[in-house]
């Protein structure tokens, strides 16, 4: 049974991802811990909510050099995709670096935040094994990583933009892989498979 | 591209799912995470779940059924209903909800938007508003409903959103059960108003009252419950037929 560990910073709905793994079988635990996390095969990186304050509440718990310096595959999703950015214009935000990118804003004539199902393309790593360009995914966000040589899935509102990345052991998703039916599922078990 | 979303409303009452016309008339439509579950199956965007009869001593209970939905349906869900505290959303978010819907409570104490959207973020605070046109001006009522206020609609949504609501979800109370279609005209003005997106609710009676909620009404998403739960009309066939009209849809 592999072990995998949803880092709890307080943010948002961790809830829906340990339900969409219990869904296919495997049970996640949420915890704070250093010695856990380090210890745990797979690492989540959810995150729903500000930058600023997550950062901040990343950095009281002593998870800010944690999270860089893990070793196993790592999942960030939605804002954990943004914090694990050089930076975001969200609150002027110094995030974890582990991406080399800039998180900007959406700044067009569209609705923000964009919420609802979008399609990604330019699929590639084994994240997306078994998913077809240009599926739907469930996407809810304001800022952006813009396209750059680590993504591995995009996406458009009003601008292209990276809906996955990945470097070395590190993965990220904007959309929500656990709302995003079961293609999203299939992601998140392509995830554990790594 | 962004797709128009289509959402099911599911009313609860003692755990079990109704639906109610013109907002009295209940009748039991069955149950509530296996309902979801088939819609979810058959390709509907979101859902809702409203709490009709929201009291103190049952609030657990919808906790319990929120937890029960989260861990079967793997979309987003909203839950709202006699919301009134933060205390209430925290409880309802750690059960699993993505969203919270906020009605009545937000029109007595606004500054519960700004503390909902600092403490959990804009995405998840859903302002609902129940409305009627009187003598040309679209009044916010409440209680479901029942009580009519002397706050004009679209500057309340305006004000909800810069207090930092992520969503409008418009229930006009004059179109809801007649399934003569949307508040269109008021769509497409709240939508010019607000740069966040709009939910249309109340009175889809067929496919063409979908497509003219997001060609004419502007709106982000189109949301039903008599359709759906009639099987009225198909959420497969509903999505083919928009899709084929031109419109961005999920398939």
């Amino acid at each position: 049974m592999k072990k995998i560990a949803i880092i709890d910073y307080g943010a948002g709905n961790v809830q829906s991802v340990i339900f969409a793994l219990e869904r296919f079988g495997h049970n996640a635990f949420l915890t704070n811990q250093a010695n856990k996390i380090k210890q745990a095969d797979k690492v989540i990186f959810p995150g729903v909510g500000e930058a600023k304050s997550a950062m901040k509440a990343l950095t009281e718990l002593g998870l800010n050099k944690l999270i860089p310096a893990l070793t196993q595959p790592v999942l960030g999703i939605c804002l954990g995709m943004q914090l694990m950015c050089t930076h975001s214009e969200e609150n002027d935000t110094e995030a974890l670096g582990i991406f080399p990118v800039q998180v900007k804003r959406f700044n067009s004539e569209l609705k923000v935040p964009q919420i609802g199902w979008n399609q990604i393309w330019n699929l590639k790593c084994d994240l997306f094994k078994g998913i077809d360009e240009k599926s739907f995914m469930y996407f809810v966000h304001s800022y952006y990583v813009p396209e750059n040589e680590f993504s591995i899935a995009n996406s458009d509102y009003g601008i292209n933009f990276s809906a996955a990345m990945n470097k070395d052991n590190f993965y990220a998703c904007q959309f929500h892989p656990e709302k995003s039916g079961i293609l999203g599922h299939e992601i998140l078990r392509n995830f554990l498979e790594i | 591209m962004l797709t128009k979303r289509i959402i099911a409303c599911l009313d609860i009452k003692d755990g079990r799912t109704v639906k109610g016309i013109n907002f009295i008339n209940l009748r039991d439509v069955g149950d509530p995470v296996e309902q979801g579950y088939f819609y979810s199956e058959q390709g509907i965007d979101e859902l809702v779940y409203l709490d009709i009869t929201a009291t103190k001593e049952n609030r657990k209970t919808f906790a319990e059924l929120v937890t029960k939905i989260a861990k079967r349906i793997n979309i987003p869900f909203t839950v709202g209903g006699g919301i009134s505290s933060i205390e209430d959303v925290g409880i309802l978010l750690g059960s699993g909800a993505d969203k919270i819907s906020i009605n009545s409570s937000a029109v007595k104490n606004p500054d519960l938007i700004d503390q909902l959207a600092g403490k959990y973020g804009s995405q998840c605070v859903v302002l609902a508003v129940d409305a009627k046109n009187i003598d040309g001006k679209w009044m916010v009522h409440l209680v479901g409903g029942r009580v009519p206020t002397q706050i004009e609609m679209f500057t309340w949504v305006k004000e909800a959103e810069n207090r930092g609501a992520g969503e409008i979800l418009f229930t006009s109370m004059d179109h809801d059960g007649t399934t003569g279609g949307y508040a269109n005209e008021a769509l497409r003005k709240m939508s010019k108003l607000v740069n966040i997106p709009i939910i249309a609710s109340g009175g889809a009676g067929t496919i063409q009252h979908f497509a003219d909620a997001f060609n004419v009404g502007n709106a982000d998403a189109a949301l039903a419950a008599s359709v759906f739960h009639d099987n009225v009309i198909p959420i497969p066939h509903l999505k083919e037929e928009l899709r084929k009209m031109g419109i961005a849809i999920r398939i």
